[in-house]
């Protein structure tokens, strides 16, 4: 191989070869450039994204931790703080599932323990491509299980998450995981590393030959050829990764760190020369005291790969042994690999001799790619959108039904039933509800939790989606009762490298931004996921958002599910409902397309904040988001997990699917005793709302203006389509899908 | 209850999960919770013991497996034979089996599925120190969250513990195609519990689930009488 063909191989252009011989002012050898190479991946130096990721706003009143640390972190009251972080394992779940979302639990939760925090709750936000396909059914079932395998075992509960399905995912699942921390905020620790002479200890798992080159891979577009990167797929050991838990804990408890770093993506070089980088020293690491896992590994395989469950610890020297005997109480390996050095470098050894010096600034400073926005030209024509040419549906129920028992929009018991949710004794709000509640022992403090994204509202107008999906996440946290603190998100996109992608990569920031702005939810921490490309095309764009709300008193919340009969329903927010971008569209009309309903930020604070003002008052404790699916299959929601039927009339205008199914932001049900209405009235001020009928019985009935009954069904007829088991064959009325 | 509180060990062994959820619930009991690390052969004069749940040793072989083999477990096994109350949970339960100390064996649920949710289950016989606050017949839902859960045993061994009343919990909608719908049982000094269903988790009303707790608060009063 010649020099451009070895670093081509390597995933690195020529202009960024020309940048290394023009900083290094040498040419690099085999180990520096494959340095380079992983710390200049997109996926390690986010080349593409720097500059659109500067337009969110970081700073609130409760961030203790914005951008730039291994989580974000906020204060949640009485000395309490929440770290947080979500981060993408897409590329490799697409080549080996199982692994895949099992290492990508186990990633972020070292993101959090390297904040010093016990991981305490997991979310994942997961996309397939439709079950019709036997390859896509193989993704989801094996992601499922990995993320069950993983976090079941660490101990770490799965409390929520969403999984949606369309063909823009097929050969291209995308696998989010999230996780957010507990700890004292004096005790928070970040990754700086500090002290000439302290040494570097790594900690937990032997290094193998996996996941090298990972980070590189990661950066690339999946192709029939991804099927050969299966040995780039990290392996997980959830056994491995409790020990590293509980020892890192116990490390940090006993003041033995100076600091703390997970090894994830580029391994022990992306860990060493970030921590050097952010401390302002350099990095001395020997290769050759790094416990292997198999022989004969070279020195540049050793720094690079990206073997699971090994954080790397910065230690003063009279403190090393205790650290040593700490990790071997947790039955893990542990050695003194280096030292902190003075001289900015991170300097590779073997058996003391440098293989390789690379200033740590270079590597943690990757060309910036800034391109133009362009809007693409398929905009306008998927957001056309004729009413007339949709026909009017002869059986409203039916439909009901069929969109219950779709994979969009069905229980999501059948995945939830596979993780544990309820370990660590802290969940207060079980899987199904609007968002997860937890609390926080020994206070009457609480946490919830969500993630939300629509990716195809994000493809039809990529600058509302991205609006959208903060808004509902807003809506959604507010709905149980929290207050929206801050977010973290993954943004999985295509190839930057095409306008269509790069432009919705921008558009969706762009409104994203506006929404965090409006709505005071700062971004405090992120991942970007670009090059989420098949032979057929991108993704949807779907920037995931994960945001979490804290509770002053944990035992004031709502949850979905109707608790009384005789109780009136409401809807709070202005309902001005459309077809466009709806599930109603798509799983009825088989149409993707219209103009999604356009966030209107201010009015959708005031009705998420009326509502959390009369749930913290301890007024209302039924509540539940409008979303996919429109008002009907919110309503039959609300009457399945609570076990109580509602009579409910629509209200007037238009057509009565566009009532029914279509869907707006900014809106949320209630249901409240009517003596208690009056006190409501008075935290609706300025909000509009509507008295829509009456909890009670054992159905669902909705009546039109003009028809007595447009659907009437029993709570065991809904639940017959919607309790469906995903992972099992399914066959529908209609038999449109299975 | 003699003067002091009474103390009840957890072990720990790597891998385990529920240890400080078992803490937790020992504690609101009214008890001290005492640690007990699985490298050290020594139960710190506690007065019981649970077993928690989890993945010990990654579950790795099979769950239990190499746990029964964890230093902790040959003063446990004395401490059983001496009629000292022990509680498996869960994970608890497997090593239990595997340690001999309950008969029987957990094997993969049914569907071949991890199941978390919430199952009813009846209190079939309560005369052992762990569950001596409940009347026969009683009604609970408690939470289970296993791979594992389904009991089994040869024939003869089933009837022997139907016979005997030593089947101490049956589910009323079986979660995992255990045999005789079968969610916990005895050893036949009675002394020794193993459960599938989760008591710990169900220990605060906070959670939506407090009656778990009456589990812990029923080896207090045993303890108490003892003393």
């Amino acid at each position: 191989m010649n020099i451009q063909e070895t670093y081509s191989s390597l995933g690195l252009s020529d202009f960024e070869y020309d940048r290394i011989l023009e900083l290094m002012g040498r040419a690099p050898n085999y180990l520096e450039l494959s340095l380079f190479s992983v710390m200049w991946s997109e996926h390690c130096g986010y080349k593409n994204s720097r500059p659109l990721l500067g337009r969110f706003p970081n700073e609130g009143p409760r961030v203790l931790q914005g951008p730039g640390e291994n989580a974000g972190v906020v204060e949640v009251g009485d000395g309490w703080a929440l770290a947080f972080k979500m981060e993408s394992h897409n590329h490799p779940s697409a080549v080996e599932p199982y692994e895949g979302a099992a290492t990508g639990v186990g990633g972020i939760i070292r993101d959090i323990l390297a904040m010093g925090a016990r991981p305490v709750a997991l979310l994942n936000a997961l996309r397939f491509g439709p079950l019709t396909d036997e390859r896509n059914r193989y993704f989801f079932r094996e992601a499922v299980r990995g993320i069950g395998g993983y976090g079941n075992a660490v101990g770490v509960p799965t409390v929520g998450g969403e999984v949606e399905f369309a063909p823009a995912y097929s050969g291209n699942p995308l696998v989010n995981a999230m996780c957010v921390g507990l700890v004292r905020s004096g005790d928070l620790v970040r990754a700086r590393a500090v002290g000439e002479g302290n040494l570097v200890v790594l900690f937990g798992a032997r290094t193998g030959r996996d996941g090298i080159h990972g980070a590189t891979f990661a950066s690339d577009e999946l192709s029939e050829d991804s099927e050969e990167k299966r040995p780039n797929v990290q392996v997980g050991d959830p056994f491995a990764g409790k020990m590293l838990i509980e020892s890192s804990l116990q490390l940090l408890e006993e003041g033995l760190l100076v600091s703390l770093q997970d090894l994830g993506a580029a391994g022990i070089t992306s860990s060493a020369s970030e921590m050097a980088a952010k401390g302002g020293v350099g990095i001395e690491i020997d290769a050759a005291l790094v416990p292997l896992r198999e022989e004969g590994m070279e020195p540049w395989e050793i720094v690079i790969s990206e073997s699971q469950e090994r954080m790397l610890a910065v230690v003063e020297p009279e403190k090393a042994e205790e650290v040593l005997k700490v990790a071997e109480r947790y039955e893990l390996d542990a050695a003194v690999v280096g030292r902190v050095a003075g001289h900015g470098d991170l300097r590779i050894l073997n058996g003391g001799e440098a293989v390789g010096t690379v200033p740590a600034l270079y590597l943690a400073d990757a060309p910036v790619y800034e391109r133009e926005v362009i809007a693409p030209a398929y905009l306008e024509e998927v957001q056309e959108l004729d009413l007339e040419e949709l026909p009017r549906p002869e059986d409203y129920g039916s439909v009901l039904r069929t969109m219950l028992a779709h994979p969009n929009l069905c229980s999501r018991r059948s995945v939830y039933e596979q993780y544990d949710h309820q370990v660590g004794t802290d969940t207060v709000v079980l899987p199904g509800a609007d968002a997860a509640v937890m609390r926080i022992k020994g206070t009457s403090l609480g946490f919830a939790v969500t993630t939300d994204c629509g990716g195809r509202h994000c493809y039809l107008d990529p600058k509302g989606g991205g609006a959208a999906a903060v808004a509902e996440a807003y809506r959604n946290l507010s709905c149980v009762g929290a207050e929206p603190v801050a977010v973290t998100d993954c943004l999985n996109m295509g190839s930057p490298e095409k306008p269509d992608a790069y432009y919705q990569f921008a558009s969706c920031i762009e409104g994203m931004a506006e929404a965090c702005e409006s709505l005071g939810t700062p971004v405090v921490s992120g991942n970007v996921s670009l090059y989420n490309e098949t032979e057929h095309g991108a993704i949807y764009p779907t920037p995931a958002v994960g945001m979490v709300g804290v509770f002053r008193d944990v035992s004031l919340h709502a949850t979905p599910g109707i608790k009384r009969e005789g109780d009136e329903v409401l809807i709070a927010g202005n309902f001005q409902p459309v077809l466009g971008g709806s599930e109603y569209l798509e799983l009825v009309h088989g149409r993707v397309a219209g103009a999604p309903p356009t966030p209107d930020l201010v009015p959708e604070k005031a009705v998420a904040d009326a509502v959390r003002r009369a749930i913290s008052a301890g007024l209302v404790d039924t509540v539940h988001d409008l979303s996919g699916g429109g008002l009907a299959v919110a309503l039959a929601e609300m009457t399945m997990y609570g076990g109580i039927g509602a009579e409910v009339q629509v209200l007037p205008g238009g057509r009565q699917d566009v009532t029914l199914f279509g869907e707006v932001g900014g809106c949320v049900l209630l249901a409240i005793p009517g003596e208690k209405l009056g006190e409501l009235e008075g935290h609706l001020k300025g909000v509009p709302y509507t008295r829509i009928g009456r909890t009670g019985g054992e159905r669902l009935s909705i009546a039109g203006l003009v028809d007595a009954s447009i659907v009437d069904a029993s709570i065991d007829e809904l639940r017959a389509a919607y309790e469906r088991d995903l992972f099992e064959r399914y066959a529908p009325e209609g038999g449109r899908f299975e | 209850m003699g003067g002091g509180t009474v103390r009840i060990g957890v072990t720990v062994f790597p891998g385990s999960n529920c240890d400080r959820d078992a803490l937790y619930a020992i504690q609101r009991a009214g008890a001290e919770p005492v640690e007990l690390w699985h490298a050290d052969a020594n139960l710190k004069g506690v007065e019981a013991v649970v077993v928690p749940g989890g993945f010990s040793y990654g579950d790795y072989l099979r769950p239990g497996a190499i746990a029964r083999f964890a230093k902790v477990m040959a003063p446990l096994e004395e401490f059983a034979s001496a009629g000292g109350p022990v509680l498996g949970v869960c994970n608890g339960f497997q090593v239990l089996t595997e340690a001999h100390l309950l008969p029987g064996a957990l094997l993969r649920n049914t569907h071949m599925r991890f199941v978390c949710s919430r199952a009813l289950v009846r209190f079939e016989s309560v005369q052992t120190p762990w569950t001596s606050l409940f009347e026969p017949g009683d009604r609970l839902t408690l939470p289970v969250a296993h791979n594992e859960g389904n009991y089994f045993a040869d024939e003869k061994t089933i009837a022997e513990l139907e016979d005997e009343g030593r089947v101490v919990l049956r589910y009323m909608d079986n979660p995992n195609g255990s045999v005789n719908d079968i969610a916990g049982i005895c050893s036949e000094g009675r002394n020794v519990v193993g459960l599938m269903p989760h008591p710990e988790r169900a220990s605060d009303p906070t959670l939506g689930f407090g009656e778990g707790l009456k589990v812990f608060e029923s080896v207090l009063s045993f303890a108490g009488i003892k003393a």
